[in-house]
């Protein structure tokens, strides 16, 4: 599957495009956004390296996307590949983060500002919905992986049960599908 | 400064132990962070502590930049600083470490197992996270048309997403959603 990746891309390559990323998703939208570049772009990754990595930064302590970050610059340069993609990826929206919060303590009650974030997020919510789409057209091939899906979005979607919960319930039968047939 | 001192040493060991404690992700650990920030140690009040809660989610970034600000508010600068390497080190290092086990097991059956089964179960998690946002964002009629609209253009062309979310800001400023 790690064939679909390219030739390596430099220290200064993975800070750039991490940071590109971030600064991508204003609104929100992180994952769909480094899927878009990682995966769509770049072709660093396969689809489903990418995927199956993305929970398992879900289910591993920290900030999701830091933990992508991680995997991704670890993956072709190591430590020091997984320092420069954080740094891309935290540094320049934390600096914007902090300008942010001195604005907000000045013009807190501009409507017109909350009206464009609540736009925003409308897109972005909008990204997140089609990366489902996209990528399930891609792994939604047979009936059981269908149920797997309706299963975890029904568990933490609607009923709003803890990721915990469902994944105990879930990632069990997922891997008991996909494991490998003796040849 | 005495004050900033002792500020800087509970941002240390408040976000250096909820890194390893956010398992699932920054957000399950928001709660413990009100509860020291505005309860314990009174950085700020409930009240900023939601909005700022607000700014990092739409601001572009990890929404766990959330304690970059906490940590501005306790202590300027350096507790910015510190407050973001704390959160990001220790959960860092862990996962640094996973993510080389990951790469070793490349040719076995668990690792093919959890690429082919996680799969779906990603996909039904990343549309629960689009479900749940536009809960929180409350969205009203106005916002899902936009939403859908953004969708089926994102669906199903190849317009590039900055465009996409740019333009749904715009739409928002003129006081259309």
């Amino acid at each position: 599957m790690s064939d679909a990746a390219k030739a390596r891309p430099s220290l200064a390559e993975l800070a750039l495009t991490f940071n590109h990323i971030s600064l991508a998703s204003f609104g929100g939208g992180l994952s769909a956004w480094s899927r878009e570049v990682v995966v769509v772009e770049k072709k660093w990754m396969s689809e489903e390296e990418f995927l199956s990595i993305l929970t398992m930064c879900r289910i591993l302590p920290g900030a999701n996307q830091v933990n992508v970050a991680i995997f991704v610059g670890a993956k072709f340069l190591g430590m020091p590949g997984a320092i420069a993609a954080v740094f891309g990826l935290t540094f320049l929206p934390a600096v914007l983060i902090l300008l942010l919060g001195a604005a907000y303590f000045q013009y807190s009650h501009e409507p017109a500002l909350q009206n464009a974030l609540k736009g925003a997020a409308a897109g972005a919510i909008a990204l997140t919905l089609s990366m489902a789409f996209k990528t399930g057209r891609k792994c939604l091939l047979s009936a059981v992986p269908w149920i797997l899906f309706a299963a975890t979005f029904f568990l933490n979607g609607i009923l709003r049960w803890p990721l915990f919960g469902v994944l105990a319930l879930t990632a069990p039968l997922a891997l008991l599908w996909a494991w490998p047939k003796v040849k | 400064m005495k004050d900033e001192g002792l500020n800087l040493i509970h941002v240390l060991i408040l976000f250096s132990s909820l890194s390893l404690l956010s398992i699932g992700g920054g957000n399950t650990v928001i709660p413990e962070m009100h509860r020291k920030a505005v309860d314990a140690y009174s950085w700020m009040n409930g009240k900023q502590f939601a909005d700022l809660f607000a700014i990092s989610q739409a601001a572009p970034g990890p929404s766990i930049l959330l304690v970059t600000l906490i940590g501005y508010k306790a202590a300027g600068i350096t507790g910015a600083v510190l407050a973001t390497m704390a959160m990001i080190l220790p959960a860092g290092i862990l996962v640094y470490l996973v993510s080389r086990l990951w790469r070793r097991s490349a040719d076995s059956p668990l690792r093919s197992a959890i690429e082919r089964g996680f799969a779906p179960l990603t996909v039904g998690l990343v549309l629960a996270s689009g479900w749940v946002m536009s809960k929180s964002a409350d969205h009203d009629w106005r916002a899902w048309l936009l939403t859908g609209a953004c969708t089926l253009l994102c669906a199903t062309t190849k317009t590039n997403p900055i465009l996409i979310v740019g333009g749904a800001a715009f739409i928002g400023w003129l006081g259309w959603v």
